[in-house]
């Protein structure tokens, strides 16, 4: 009888075959196998090193930011419309939880003016709530929506800054990503695998971007060297050099000559979006600030004809001619393409980080510590491994064999399964694995106890191993549903290094469902089905 | 081989001394913790900043504590302790307690700041070897190794420092070396390199191995994941338990899965180990493991009482212990060979994760036995007790359940 025993073996040849796939791909030399092997399996922060930070946005600064914004414009308004006033404040903020009381005052509005002063108020801010303390005295705060846009669009824009710094470092694999439930949280959780000079990130990510906009003088230059050669090895006061930021490959350097004090910084910028000028022409809109308005068409105005860089941390991102006066909005003209339009808005928008951070959580591992930690972990392992792999032969004979085949199978599926979900392997995931080993065994033992209870009660060997087989499988479910259930837990309230052990754990003791009982039967099938009559079993 | 053919042991007859000899661990384990005034919590728990470090040779620890004490740049106590686990050799742990987290950053700053200047060579331009990154290598080898007539592309540059990194960071060196020479063996290297190293920089005689800092948010929001996760879990099971089997069934697990997590706790507190996030999990994964346990055991329980309507229930639970002696001696066995590996080749990290699971996997393998099924047992003795002292108006239906409840529900 068969049993479809070789339809059984196909489908545990075929899925070994897809693991060891999944772990090592089809390497051509030995060095090769060790590359694939290690670019397969992504190892965790605390195995190879790096930084894990977690920022939260002060959102409240990005709100009374805003509400300091309102409060000029409201004066400028009030003047225009002649109703006078006798202050004007905006609250104080401190923590993050301040960011919902953020309140503007206006006192001493004359009572006679009151519904002109409303009537402004409500026309020109609508996404604010108007409140009469008295006759003369108001207070005005974001209405709830638009509070939650501006902190949400806060944290965004940190999160975008915060990416686009970090991309300076040159890292392969980081990830910069918003943290905790959306609204109530204002956390950026920022890993660096391999950085583990956390300084310098902290330095990148905490650096006000300096955005400017500088007077072009002379340029563009191939290389630092050939413009110094061209001023005679000395710059001319009050200028400096930058160079262009590279974009895309094969082009060389270009440096520029710039008046070292910029014309308007990102500070007085707003609202920057690409757009079409009407001869189709890719260029960037921004609107300026009241005070940077004015001095910069004091500026343009002198100086139509000439250039103006845009510079973004030190490095020009674009330089354009000055048509004409540029007084509280302007273009960015002479752009090449709509990307550029659009980085050119992104830089203007996320250039600055719109609110200050605080770090709430740092973990900095150096690599040593991890080359460390996976040594220790192997050999932990391996000790393990062959303590269960002796133990098991001997005290199971030639049945032994088949636990350790089955074993050998499920620690395979566990690392295929690792690399196919691109799960991380942490410390605690390593000792996952070796719980594994443990756990897995305890399966077969099962099977293979209550098989020698069957024997013994004088059952046919090909009835034993059936019936042992069938009885343990309830235990069994039971027993790896109730592991899982802890690990699942464990997986949705831990963290890191948690989750990666809740991960193999759980991948483990679900492969050896399929190993212990399905791999295990077709292997003791195979061996029943190659002798007639077999009196007795190595068990 | 077999080891424990037909035995038949009196397990539940002999539970007495067991259950008493839980209590008084039980007992040992709080009073070690009120006397201590709590549990050590790890940083998870506790907050502060810690700095792990490893010395070239023995840490001077009262000399560490010193110099922070004189430095006064931080705010708050300053722990320094070494490890207990030997393979930690020479590392020191220097902790700076909870403060709130701008004074927290502060603190977590100025302990490298005092260690580069109590070891370091602060007043010396040189770059501080054991404790530099690829970019600030590279940065200071770029100019000095031009200057040195070496030639050498910025391709090569990068990974050459990165080069000479992984080797002072691979065991055995672990992050320290004592000589600019023993770089020889790196690839690409050659005197002139090592020249210029010998010159450019210096080699501090300690290695920061990480560096960890939990502010009270944060630290306030693990506490709480931990306590949720071992609520839900073992609510979860309970769960599960009570609908595969009995309720008192899944109450008498769930109860000796507390009794193993309470004792285990007790057991870190009389040994002085650490909890952190990493022993929760530990924690967490024993309660499953002691399930395991405990759900084989009735599993045969509730199998031999389909088969034997009138046979007391002690007895038969008896019979199940016994059938299921020689897989419990061997799993457990076997996971606790793959355990003491861990804990005594796994290395400092997981010293209190492999303890705890050293720890649990006793406890939990013999609570299924002496708690577990008690348990259940109690309950069923006083639940048909009570019917034979019952007043004369007792239904007839409890008087005819002169068998254990058990099988009706078992057959399910």
């Amino acid at each position: 009888m068969k049993k479809n025993l070789t339809a059984r073996s196909v489908i545990i040849v075929v899925t070994m075959l897809i693991c060891v796939f999944g772990i090592i791909d089809f390497p051509k030399s030995g060095a090769e196998l060790v590359n694939n092997f290690n670019k397969n399996i992504r190892l965790g922060l605390d195995l190879k090193g790096g930084s894990h930070l977690l920022l939260e946005i002060q959102v409240q600064q990005a709100v009374k930011a805003d509400a300091d914004q309102t409060a000029e414009r409201l004066k400028e308004e009030l003047r225009k419309q002649n109703i006078s006033w006798a202050s004007m404040d905006t609250s104080d903020v401190a923590t993050v939880a301040d960011a919902d009381n953020v309140t503007l005052t206006i006192k001493g509005v004359p009572a006679t003016q009151s519904s002109a002063f409303r009537s402004m108020v409500g026309e020109r801010y609508p996404n604010y709530i108007l409140t009469a303390l008295n006759s003369t005295d108001y207070t005005m705060k974001l209405k709830p929506s638009d509070l939650l846009d501006l902190k949400s669009d806060t944290v965004k824009r940190a999160v975008d800054t915060i990416g686009n710094r970090i991309d300076q470092l040159g890292l392969a694999e980081k990830s910069v990503q918003q943290y905790g439930a959306a609204g109530s949280k204002y956390e950026v959780l920022v890993q660096l695998p391999g950085v583990d000079d956390p300084a310098r990130a902290r330095e990148l990510i905490g650096t006000a971007a300096v955005l400017e906009i500088c007077d072009v003088k002379e340029g563009p230059f191939q290389s630092r060297e050939a413009a110094l050669a061209q001023k005679g090895g000395i710059l001319p006061l009050g200028t400096r050099l930058v160079k262009m930021k590279p974009r895309g490959t094969g082009e060389g350097e270009q440096w520029f000559l710039v008046g070292k004090t910029p014309v308007i910084t990102g500070r007085e910028m707003r609202n920057a979006r690409a757009g079409q000028d009407e001869f189709r022409k890719w260029e960037t809109n921004f609107n300026l600030s009241q005070d940077g308005g004015r001095r910069f068409g004091r500026f343009t105005e002198a100086n139509i004809g000439n250039r103006l860089a845009v510079v973004l941390d030190n490095q020009i991102v674009s330089v354009a001619t000055i048509q004409s006066k540029i007084e509280d909005s302007g273009r960015i003209t002479g752009l090449g393409s709509e990307e550029e339009a659009v980085d050119l808005s992104r830089y203007l928008r996320s250039g600055s980080l719109p609110a200050g951070v605080q770090y709430l959580e740092e973990r900095s591992i150096g690599p040593s510590l991890g080359a460390d930690s996976i040594h220790q972990g192997i050999i932990a392992g391996i000790a393990g491994l062959v303590a269960v792999i002796v133990v098991m032969l001997v005290y199971y004979k030639r049945s032994g064999v088949n636990a350790v085949l089955a074993l050998a199978l499920n620690t395979v599926i566990l690392l295929a399964a690792v690399s196919y979900f691109h799960a991380v392997l942490t410390l605690p995931g390593i000792a996952g694995i070796i719980l594994t080993i443990g756990m897995a065994v305890d399966s077969n033992v099962l099977i293979f106890e209550r098989i020698r209870e069957e024997l013994r009660t004088g059952k046919s060997v090909i009835a034993a191993v059936d019936t042992g087989f069938s009885k343990a499988w309830w235990t069994i479910v039971d027993t790896h549903v109730t592991t899982v259930v802890s690990c699942a837990f464990l997986f949705l309230f831990g963290e890191g290094p948690v989750k990666g052990f809740a991960v193999t754990l759980v991948i483990g003791l679900i492969a050896n469902v399929f190993t212990a009982v399905f791999v295990s039967k077709t292997i003791f099938d195979y061996e029943l089905s190659h002798t007639r009559q077999l009196q007795e079993l190595s068990i | 081989m077999e080891l424990f053919k037909n035995t038949n042991y009196d397990f539940l007859g002999k539970k007495w001394p067991f259950i008493i000899a839980s209590l008084v661990l039980t007992v040992a384990g709080f009073a070690s913790i009120a006397m201590q005034g709590g549990l050590r919590m790890g940083i998870d728990f506790k907050g502060g900043a810690l700095m792990t470090a490893k010395f070239a040779y023995p840490p001077p620890l009262d000399k560490i504590r010193a110099a922070f004490a004189k430095s006064g740049k931080i705010k708050g106590d300053v722990s320094v302790q070494d490890f207990r686990d030997p393979q930690a050799k020479n590392e020191v742990e220097i902790g700076t307690e909870l403060v709130e987290e701008k004074q927290l950053n502060l603190n977590r700053q100025a302990m490298e700041e005092v260690l580069a200047a109590t070891f370091g060579q602060p007043g010396s331009n040189k770059l501080d070897f054991s404790n530099a990154s690829e970019p600030a290598l590279a940065d200071r080898l770029r100019d000095a190794l031009g200057r040195a007539n070496v030639p050498m592309s910025e391709q090569q540059l990068h990974k050459l420092a990165q080069d000479i990194l992984n080797y002072r960071d691979t065991p055995p060196r672990s992050g320290i070396i004592t000589d600019f020479t023993q770089l020889s063996s790196v690839p690409g290297m050659n005197s002139a390199i090592i020249n210029t190293l010998q010159q450019e920089c210096y080699l501090a005689p300690y290695h920061v191995l990480q560096t960890q800092m939990v502010g009270p948010k944060v630290g306030a929001e693990l506490r709480n994941k931990a306590v949720y996760a071992t609520l839900y879990a073992l609510g979860g099971m309970l769960v599960y338990i009570a609908f595969r089997f009995e309720w008192i069934y899944g109450l008498g697990a769930v109860i000796a899965c507390f009794h193993d997590t309470l004792i285990t706790i007790g057991l870190f507190s009389l040994f002085h180990e650490e909890i952190s996030m990493t022993v929760i999990a530990a924690l967490l994964t024993l309660v499953g493991y002691s399930m395991n346990d405990t759900i084989v055991i009735f599993d045969r329980i509730r199998e031999n009482l389909k088969f034997s309507r009138r046979e007391p229930l002690e007895s038969v639970m008896n019979r199940a212990v016994n059938q299921t002696l020689s897989r419990t001696i061997m799993t457990s066995g076997l996971t606790f060979l793959t355990v003491i590996a861990l804990f005594i080749w796994g290395g400092p990290v997981l010293h209190s994760f492999s303890f705890a699971l050293v720890c649990g996997i006793i406890v939990g393998t013999y609570s299924s036995v002496f708690i577990a099924s008690p348990i259940v047992l109690f309950w069923h003795n006083y639940t048909d007790k009570r019917p034979k002292t019952a007043p004369a108006g007792a239904t007839v239906r409890r008087g005819e359940q002169a068998t254990p409840k058990a099988p009706a529900k078992a057959a399910k």
